[in-house]
């Protein structure tokens, strides 16, 4: 049995961050994107944490650094979804692809 | 529940602490599910004596003792019915996420003194976490129905338990600031010694944040006066109006298991826990395993009590509309909360600051004047208990239905106006 | 340990099907469940890295605050029944192909390139864990928890500098005042306007 050592916790929170990013390109539905960014942030604290564990360094660094992340996060889903209210309320749908008036 | 005796035995350690976390979730289980089975019959009870009438009296004697088994049985062998337009993924998993949020809150709670699952740091501040996702139960139970009364009961349930979480939460600060640890086993171990030592008796701002957590913490966990999911004239039933059978069991296991989650959070921080208030020591440290005993049992039994005080105040006050609800959340609870989260921190700042000097074994030792307020407002709340205690026991026995003219007369009073005189 | 092997293999395999999952489903209420399992395998990391005033604050956030926040989203911007907005499935083949190039480069570039192997501290009571009142003073900056080392990244042959103790106040300041700002900001843009009609 492979030992965990902090090389997991990093795959793990590569693999957060892959599926978010994926999100974030693929979704369409604008709330979708925002469930990537959800997941690209909860992929770094892992990485934040798992240091924190692993590095007697960073013991109170990381765990800090995972607070503030989190309490960022919060603020940043609050105004993502009152400008997809916003848009929704001004093109009666959240598909970002219709998304194109400043184009060309 | 203390957590090295299968170390003991030769088993591997990783085994052996597998083997103690489960012996520790089963008795835990277990004890949320007695509880339920005893609050279903209580609150049977309850409402029915405060509507001036008996409740269940036939299965197993005189009081209904074994009518929720009944109730349980009939619950199992409903017809399990799921509705065509439930999204059948979502609509099975509500009650469970529901029931995950509420027991999972039990493994930080202590049951006395080192009888506790998982002695915590962050104690009291996990079980509001993890309670918080049970909001998560009622948004899917009330999406995955399919039908549009139970979305919008959902919807409300939702918006009312988050916004509740908010001073629920301040509220809980203040007697951690007053202790100084988030640490729930802390806490009751210091609040050791006679009644006037609970914190509820601090200081002022400490005794009015225990009304106000458990007002939030009543309407955080659905109850009446704050229960608009079970509003009958209004929504059918609901987040739970799909529900029928064992699934509906599940969502009210939830919830009995969250009331009994708040008291124990509300008698730790601020009723002093296990501490029976009579003796002035730690009854574990002198009896041993009997005090561990009767701690368990204090605990409960102040758990317990503090459960039937919601379920008397359910079936006191008349529901309040969504509006009402969300206005004395936002415009009359979190500011209280918030200014007694200032006043406790001025307290505590000030204690040392006002001082008197006293001589001591020859030594000049400084006493804070403010630390003998809780002496004062445990004695006024005693003579309010024991003046209250009093006019009742001077009330007439008659109850209002048999002071009615023309009602049935009274059967057993001898001297009511009713009984004809023969 | 064994133990915290087989803990971990679990939840980090639960936490990332579920992130998956996320990714894959088509519906968007599905997908926020999907996300909520996500979220509370993370904190369920947490709580196995010892640092459980974070995972507290995880779930109390994220899944009771953030998550709650976003399934109203989702039903307040439906239209109908929840059209499946599909994708393409040339859009699958690229984005897998380009999102498993993604992991391959992160993973080759984190695993063996520190190395920690042991965990430092033996944080594996619960009473070794951070509590809030050591959280609290190392935020005021009264009492280090890191122990005194000297920087690292210094050029060579300039002497070793010690890092100072800082405190967390103002930062903590900062997002307060953030959060107030961004309050306010969102309760402004969300308020409710006369609807115009649909821009094709």
């Amino acid at each position: 049995m492979i030992p965990v050592g902090l090389d997991s916790y990093l795959v793990l929170g590569a693999v957060l961050f892959v599926c978010g990013a994926l999100c974030m390109a693929m979704k369409r539905n604008a709330i979708g994107v925002l469930m990537g960014v959800e997941l690209v942030l909860n992929g770094a604290n892992i990485n934040f944490v798992a240091f924190a564990r692993y590095n007697r360094t960073f013991q109170i660094e990381g765990q800090v650094f995972a607070l503030f992340v989190i309490v960022m996060a919060a603020a940043e889903a609050a105004i993502a979804l009152a400008i997809v209210l916003n848009f929704y309320n001004n093109h009666l749908t959240v598909d970002v692809d219709t998304a194109e008036e400043l184009k060309g | 529940m203390t957590d090295f005796l299968s170390s003991r035995l030769g088993v591997a350690p990783g085994v052996a602490e597998l083997i103690v976390a489960l012996i520790a979730a089963v008795i835990l289980i277990t004890f949320m599910l007695l509880s339920a089975i005893f609050f279903v019959w209580l609150e049977r009870k309850v409402s029915a004596r405060i509507q001036d009438r008996l409740g269940p009296t036939r299965v197993g004697g005189k009081f209904g003792w074994l009518q929720t088994l009944a109730d349980g049985l009939k619950l199992l062998v409903k017809e399990d019915i799921i509705p065509t337009n439930a999204d059948h993924m979502l609509f099975r998993l509500g009650p469970y996420i529901a029931l995950a949020g509420a027991f999972l809150a039990f493994v930080a709670l202590p049951f006395g003194h080192k009888v506790v699952a998982q002695n915590m740091n962050v104690a009291v501040f996990y079980m509001l976490a993890v309670m918080s996702s049970e909001v998560f139960g009622v948004i899917l139970g009330g999406y995955g129905s399919g039908s549009k009364w139970a979305l919008f009961g959902g919807m409300r349930e939702a918006a009312q338990v988050v916004s509740y979480e908010v001073p629920r939460a301040i509220s809980v600060l203040v007697p951690v600031i007053v202790a100084g640890t988030m640490n729930l086993s802390l806490i009751a171990t210091q609040q050791v010694g006679g009644f006037w030592n609970w914190y509820v008796f601090h200081d002022p701002f400490t005794f009015c944040a225990f009304w106000t957590f458990f007002t939030c913490g009543t309407a955080s966990c659905k109850r009446a006066p704050f229960d608009l999911a079970e509003a009958e004239s209004e929504l059918v039933a609901g987040f739970h109006t799909e529900y029928s059978g064992f699934r509906w069991l599940i969502f009210f296991m939830a919830e009995y298991g969250s009331m009994f989650a708040i008291s124990g959070i509300a008698v730790i921080l601020f009723l002093g826990g296990w501490n029976l208030g009579i003796f002035p020591w730690e009854l574990s440290d002198k009896i041993g395993i009997l005090g561990n005993v009767i701690n368990v049992l204090v605990f409960i039994v102040k758990g317990w009590l503090l459960v039937f005080v919601m379920m008397w105040v359910r079936w006191t006050l008349p529901r309040l509309r969504i509006d009402q609800v969300m206005i004395t959340c936002l415009r009359y609870l979190l500011p209280i909360s918030c200014v007694l989260l200032l006043g406790v921190s001025v307290w505590q700042l000030m204690l040392w600051q006002v001082t008197y000097s006293v001589v001591r074994d020859g030594q000049v030792i400084h006493e804070p004047i403010l630390g003998y307020a809780n002496y004062v407002l445990a004695a006024a709340c005693l003579a309010l208990v024991v003046w209250a205690v009093w006019k009742l026991m001077k009330a007439s026995g008659t109850t209002p239905i048999q002071m009615m003219p023309g009602a049935w007369p009274a059967l057993n009073t001898p001297g009511s106006p009713l009984v004809p005189k023969s | 340990m064994d133990q915290q092997a087989v803990l971990f293999l679990i939840i980090a395999t639960f936490t990332g099907l579920s992130a998956i999952a996320v990714l894959v489903s088509q519906n968007i209420v599905r997908a926020a469940v999907w996300l909520l399992f996500t979220l509370a395998g993370t904190a369920g990391v947490f709580f196995l890295l010892g640092a459980d005033f974070v995972a507290a604050t995880q779930l109390i956030i994220y899944v009771g605050g953030i998550l709650v926040l976003v399934v109203f989203g989702v039903m307040l911007t439906a239209q109908g029944p929840f059209i499946t907005m599909k994708v393409g499935a040339a859009e699958w083949v690229i984005a897998s192909f380009v999102g498993l190039l993604l992991l391959g480069v992160l993973v080759t570039s984190l695993v063996g390139a520190f190395n920690f192997r042991t965990p430092s501290p033996e944080m594996t009571s619960a009473e070794k864990s951070l509590s809030s009142a050591e959280l609290g003073q190392v935020f005021l900056g009264l009492e280090g928890v890191t122990p005194e080392t000297n920087l690292t990244g210094l050029p060579e042959g300039a002497r070793p500098a010690p890092r100072q103790r800082v405190s967390y106040l103002l930062p903590f300041e900062i997002v307060s005042v953030h959060l107030l700002v961004v309050l306010i900001g969102a309760a402004y843009l969300a308020r409710a306007k006369r609807r115009r009609g649909a821009i094709s």
